[in-house]
Order: C-alpha cells, then structure tokens, then sequence
C-alpha cells in the first residue's frame, strides 16, 4: 500500500491536489484504512494512465471518465471472453469442433 | 529524476543529462562507426590539454565522453534507445502500463461487468454465463461484487475488540465492530456493504482485511499475552506484591519468595479476549539496582564467603 505522498513521487508531473480531485471523482480507487487511502501499483499505473490521457491526447476532464469506463469494459471483455474460451477449451473435442463450426472458426 | 534536475545545476550552460545523439551531433539512425567517428572528432577538438584556458571545453569533453561511454557501447546503447536507462547511463525505474494490471484478471477495483448486464434478463445461454454470482446458472438477478479495504488495527484492539468507523472513498462511512481476538491478515466480512447488486439482486459484502500493529510491552502468541517483568533483587528474594500490566490494565499480582529469572508467571483470562480468554504470561526478570551501593557491595562480600554457589553446574562438560 502506498501513501499519497508516494504516488505523487512515482507519477510525474502529479500534484496531490490532483490526484485527490480523481480520488474524488471516483477515476482513482485507492483502498481505505484508518490512516487515508492505500494505493496500490494498479492506481499508480492508472494514475500514470489518465495523466497520459489529459496531457498528451489533450482529452478534456469531462471525456476522461468515458473513456476510463470504455476501457474497463474492453478490459472486463476480454475477461469474459478468456473465461468463454477456457470453457470451451475444457470441452471434449467433438463438442469444442461443433462450437467453432457454429461460430463459423472452422 | 530529481537526479537529472540536480544535474543541471552543476554545469552553467553544459547540460550532463543532454539527448547523447545530441552532443555528438548524430540522429538515432547513426551507425556504430559514425558514433565512434563522431567521437573522436569532437574528444580531439574538445580535449582539455588542447584548449587551455576555456572551462567549458573540460564539461563538453565530460559530456562527449559520457555520450560515447552510452552510445559506443552497443547494448548500452539499445537500453538506452528503449528508455531503459537514462542519458547518464543510470536505471530508469520500469513503468508498468496499466493494461498489465488490467488485463491480468478481475480481481482488481476497476473490473468491469463489461457492459453484460442487459444480458442477464434474457433466457438463454449467454445470460447463464455472463451472470456472476453464487448463482449462476438459476439466478439472473446478479449479486454486488465484494468489495476489499485494508484497516490497521491498534494491538490493545485486537487483543479487546473495538467499534472502529471506516470512510468510504464515496465519503459514506461504515461502523464496523472488530471481535476481541482477532488476528493479522485475518479478513472480517461486512455483509452488504460491498457494490450493489443489480436487478434487485443483493449488495456485496465488505471485505476488511486487517494489519495488526506491534506493542511495545505485549507480545501475542495465539491466544496468549507474554510480558517480561522487571523485579528488584529484594522482591526475588522475598517475595512481593507487584502490578503488573495487561491488556486490561494493571492488576496486583503475587511474586513468591525466591522466584527467580526466567520465572513464568500465569494470569488466568488476561491474554487475548474473545470466546474463550487467553491467559498472560509473565515473565519474571531480576534487576540489579542502577547503582550498587556501598551497603549492599559489603552485605554481598561478606555472604558469598559463606554461601557460595555455582548456577552453572548444569553446563559443564556442555562442549
């Protein structure tokens, strides 16, 4: 669990004002203890991320939670979509030919 | 890279943190020849011993040297063209993208449902495996998912349970009751208190996972509580009433006549608190006074001639 403090050192060009503006708005979800937020290495990297979004692709705070929220569900997609193959991959081979010569991969 | 800011203060005008292409007036297309080429034009020209009197020939041959000692060596050379190292030839820390965390599951706060929660009210196969939940193939309504928070917990808390009350980063608050007894790492499920479920589906749960502190006086060994009391000479020999402190605050306990170092005394129920009681160990430890006194120097030398013993008897012969 990082600090504050330590997010702002390991992402450059953040300011604690900001990163508690993104806390606020939701974009950033730190963990919660007695002692303030806990970030982890996956809000660091989406620190990084929607910094990277506002300044170089110059993509304005009301567009930035459109596309957080577009890629998390491309993440969560491809989620599913590994689990379905995983699935599919577990079948016996005569039902895993039959469901790619439905869906047309044969 | 608070060190390249440093950097540029050390040098008026020469820059030690400057693109190494740059100094030797190359593009990032150059071939190992031009480099060294282009080095050995500018070390010549630049070379201190032959500009006697200009300062700045020394840092720009430093930076001609540093270039070459980054570009002339050809692995260097390609870490540094992947960002791998800085212009000095130093590590750069390595930035994780945030795909890497992203896409390496779903156990992380920003996994998306992925936009199939319209799937859940058809009747069909999809709905069946797109719904999470315990339920998967009955139930379409979806559960909320578990949501993970970390809370440290103070150790007289966890050894006697405590209300404690967590802001949630929505700004909500949520009392929660931690049960005496309990334990590091241990995760305390606060039901309902996750995300919300959806087509009236149940909320999630709170997951609380808990990182007990140390204590300075107490220490925690299952269910127990073990302390090292100091005792004064007189008090060994004699026995005494002495306080003792617990978790729940002192208590008046009995040293018996004679107890000696390393004396293991029980508290009954003192130690951790919760279902069944733990007990507190004390530990006796005899200490001389800060001082020895002239009194009790003579008292000493006149006893030891009469009643000399030997407490290391038991370790002869150990090796």
């Amino acid at each position: 669990m990082l600090g504050e403090t330590e997010v702002v050192a390991l992402v450059q060009g953040l300011s604690r004002r900001r990163l508690r503006q993104w806390v606020q708005a939701g974009w950033v979800l730190p963990a919660q203890d007695e002692g303030g937020s806990g970030f982890s290495e996956i809000d660091v990297a989406r620190a990084r991320l929607i910094l990277h979004l506002q300044r170089e692709l110059k993509i304005g705070a009301d567009a930035v939670p459109i596309v957080l929220s577009l890629m998390d569900q491309v993440y969560g997609l491809r989620q599913e979509l590994r689990r379905l193959a995983r699935a599919v991959e577990a079948q016996p081979d005569a039902v895993k030919q039959a469901i790619l010569r439905s869906a047309g991969g044969l | 890279m608070s060190r390249l800011r440093a950097s540029r203060h050390c040098f008026r005008g020469w820059d030690l943190s400057e693109d190494p292409y740059k100094v030797l007036g190359l593009t990032r297309q150059a071939s190992q020849d031009d480099i060294q080429k282009a080095y050995r034009k500018l070390a010549k020209k630049h070379h201190p011993d032959l500009n006697p009197g200009d300062r700045s020939a020394e840092e720009k041959f430093k930076q001609v040297s540093q270039a070459y000692d980054l570009l002339g060596d050809e692995e260097k050379r390609r870490r540094f063209d992947r960002g791998e190292i800085d212009a000095q030839g130093m590590e750069r820390p390595q930035h994780r993208f945030y795909r890497e965390y992203a896409d390496a599951g779903a156990d992380h706060p920003y996994a998306s449902r992925a936009g199939f929660d319209d799937f859940a009210d058809a009747d069909d196969i999809f709905s069946q495996f797109f719904t999470r939940g315990g339920d998967r193939f009955r139930n379409v309504r979806m559960r909320g998912g578990d949501v993970r928070y970390h809370l440290r917990v103070d150790f007289l808390d966890a050894v006697r349970g405590a209300r404690r009350t967590l802001t949630l980063p929505d700004g909500s608050s949520m009392d929660i009751e931690i049960p005496a007894g309990v334990e590091d790492g241990q995760v305390l499920r606060v039901r309902g208190k996750g995300a919300p479920g959806l087509n009236g589906g149940e909320a999630g749960d709170a997951l609380i996972e808990l990182e007990i502190g140390d204590h300075p006086v107490f220490r925690r060994e299952g269910r127990d509580i073990h302390i090292d009391l100091p005792i004064t000479i007189d008090e060994a020999v004699l026995g005494a009433k002495v306080e003792a402190p617990t978790p729940m605050g002192p208590v008046t306990m009995t040293v018996p006549a004679g107890a000696n170092s390393g004396r293991t005394l029980r508290l009954r129920g003192k130690g951790v608190q919760g279902r069944t009681k733990g007990d507190e160990l004390v530990h006796l430890n005899v200490v001389l006074p800060e001082r020895i006194d002239p009194e009790l120097e003579s008292f000493m030398r006149r006893w030891r001639e009469q009643h000399r013993y030997d407490p290391r008897r038991p370790m002869k012969g150990a090796a």
